[in-house]
């Protein structure tokens, strides 16, 4: 299904890489990030930057318990000021719980598993990738065939499902993220590694005597570098939204560590009443992931060119790395 | 070509069987049935007979064959709760899942191909800017908040829109756009990169050298040869949407698949889970092979590689 296609461009394409690889110094390819900054990646790095800070700072800057509850400061609006003198900027929810307080800690669940997921799925992906990519073979076909397996498996079903059998938990959401995002990492790296096999200093390695644990480590890794760091950017923001949906859905995190996606489920009920329940949670998930995508697609506009432009070929890649998760979350 | 097809099929039929063997590897998860099917006391022998009666005393190994060969005779299991075989409680609600797949990918379409072709023939303008930053939001906003906001805007402020539910034509806006601008953003943004390639091709400037009309040259000599990824990628997502928009449903109260089997997994009726999961699986071989079937047509270096 996804053999290295149109093995010109994929040439072309590494070559350029090479020279540029071969940038002055280290201060001749900082000038040539800074040039590329483009508006949106500031915009992006910026947000992230906020959201970082708040999932790792906010507990010391902001001191208030996001699960204390004070049912006479229900529903407060934004802005206004509790009985007890504390400040809610966010305002709070329908137990009187501070929401900026809940919105921080949501973003250190968000992050946190954001993080382990595609850390995980990229060791595991890259991993399986490599592998069939040298080897070939049976171990090939059996590697691609669990990857058609876990494309057809319909996502946001089978976590609910997992979720219902096992109970919710911190590290069911992770496993299941984990397994349906390794795909992704497997097929792209599968077929970089094809093509770069057929490159001359694939052959030159090998007649020189590398070993094959040499030539994944030295030659084919690096090679993959960019693209891999391309392909997490966009497995992180599709996590986050991942995680949400089935903490919305009541079977993602335990319900009594804050979350964005089980506030927004929480907040609902009192869509009429009190918008920015469900809406602040919401608005942090979306500029999050807004700001990750941005990341991505200026990471890829500048270390790896091939895949922002998709001929009628490299469609079919893209859908084979990234059709069916996201269709699952809809 | 026939070799490249059977190819093709073998491996969709294996991914089938796996998928299978994985489903039933989810009701054996899922613990005894028995003591969700019954209600009230009832002595441990009798719950014994009628566990043999379902023959669930048998070994995995059998159990997988029983279910394999069901499969292969339509046959999907019968639901706890319903009272009625897997397979017809998920054909009753297929309907409903069809018409919301259907509209979803009209207002796609509606909103994706002009906004692609546009910033691809004004590229770098500020509507190109404009659609681009659409097409992030699009598809950076999560279904369920994107629907919450429709909610809150045109229900509960506007009262324009009934806020779920079926049957009229104001209850399919809501989820169908919920749906649409999720899928239109990418595919405007694939159509456009799509676009970019073709215009730069020398047939275009043949047809503008021919002295043809503008529109034509973009609408017929472009945008033809532009579509194929995004018919590509659109026929695949078709395929994820027949399997029920689980979260969108969910919102909307829309009684689809998606809705039936979201419920299913909370009542633990798992025949009826095994069967959407089937159907969702099924759709999207069939889909891909059929997406494979016409590439070996229509670009012969496909069916050379590819083996």
């Amino acid at each position: 299904m996804s053999e290295p296609y149109a093995t010109t461009a994929n040439r072309a394409h590494t070559r350029a890489r090479a020279t540029r690889f071969d940038a002055p110094g280290a201060l001749g390819n900082g000038m040539a990030v800074v040039q590329t900054l483009r508006p949106k990646a500031i915009f992006a790095a910026t947000i992230l930057g906020i959201v970082i800070l708040g999932a790792f700072l906010g507990n010391a800057i902001w001191q208030v318990d996001p699960s204390f509850q004070q049912l006479n400061a229900r529903l407060l609006t934004p802005l206004s000021l509790g009985s007890d003198g504390v400040y809610h900027l966010f305002g709070t929810d329908h137990l009187g719980r501070d929401l900026l307080a809940r919105t921080l800690a949501g973003a250190r669940i968000s992050l946190l598993v954001a993080l382990l997921a595609v850390g995980v799925a990229a060791v595991v992906g890259v991993g399986v990738g490599l592998a069939s990519g040298v080897f070939g073979g049976h171990l090939d076909h059996a590697v691609m065939t669990c990857a058609d397996v876990q494309l057809a498996l319909p996502f946001t079903l089978l976590a609910i499902s997992i979720a219902t059998i096992t109970g919710p938990s911190l590290l069911n959401v992770i496993v299941v993220l984990t397994a349906t995002g390794w795909v992704a990492f497997a097929r792209v790296v599968r077929s970089q590694v094809l093509s770069l096999r057929e490159m001359d200093f694939f052959t030159a390695a090998r007649s020189l005597g590398c070993g094959p644990g040499r030539i994944l480590v030295r030659y084919l890794l690096p090679n993959c570098a960019s693209t891999i760091i391309v392909i997490s950017s966009f497995a992180a923001a599709r996590m986050i939204v991942a995680e949400a949906t089935i903490s919305f859905l009541g079977v993602g995190v335990p319900s009594w560590i804050p979350s964005w996606g089980s506030m927004i489920s929480e907040g609902r009920t009192y869509l009429p009443v009190a918008w920015w329940v469900a809406i602040i949670p919401g608005g942090a998930i979306t500029l999050s992931v807004i700001a990750i995508n941005l990341l991505g697609d200026w990471l890829r506009d500048t270390l790896d060119p091939r895949l922002t432009s998709p001929n009628g070929l490299s469609g079919i890649q893209q859908r084979n790395g990234r059709g069916r998760a996201d269709a699952a979350q809809a | 070509m026939i070799v490249y097809l059977v190819t093709r099929a073998t491996r969709g039929l294996i991914v089938l069987i796996l998928v299978s063997v994985i489903v039933f590897g989810m009701s054996l998860l899922a613990g005894d049935p028995i003591k969700l099917l019954i209600l009230t006391e009832t002595s441990p022998e009798q719950l014994e007979q009628l566990r043999s009666a379902y023959g669930l005393n048998d070994p995995a190994a059998v159990r997988l064959g029983r279910f394999l060969e069901g499969l292969l005779r339509g046959d999907l299991g019968y639901s706890f709760r319903y009272q009625q075989p897997a397979f017809s409680v998920v054909a009753e609600r297929l309907g409903a899942t069809l018409e919301l797949a259907l509209v979803a990918m009209i207002v796609t379409l509606l909103l994706a191909l002009p906004a692609g072709v546009v910033s691809a023939v004004k590229r770098d303008s500020l509507i190109d800017t404009v659609v681009m930053a659409g097409s992030v939001l699009g598809h950076s906003l999560p279904s369920f908040f994107l629907g919450l906001l429709l909610i809150y805007l045109l229900s509960v402020k506007l009262h324009l829109l009934p806020t779920s539910g079926r049957g009229t034509l104001a209850h399919i806006v809501m989820p169908s756009v919920t749906l649409g601008l999720f899928y239109a953003g990418r595919t405007a943004r694939l159509l456009r990169s799509s676009m970019l390639e073709v215009l730069h091709q020398e047939y275009m400037r043949t047809a503008r050298a021919k002295g043809l009309a503008e529109s034509i040259v973009i609408g017929r000599h472009a945008l033809r040869n532009a579509s194929l990824p995004v018919i590509t990628i659109l026929g695949l997502e078709l395929g994820g949407l027949l399997g029920g928009a689980v979260v969108t449903e969910t919102i909307f109260a829309w009684p689809g698949i998606g809705k039936l089997a979201i419920e299913a997994v909370i009542a633990r009726d798992f025949p009826i889970v095994q069967a959407v999961v089937l159907l969702t699986a099924t759709t999207f071989v069939v889909i891909n092979l059929m997406v494979d079937i016409l590439y070996g047509f229509l670009d012969p270096r496909v069916r050379l590689t590819r083996t």
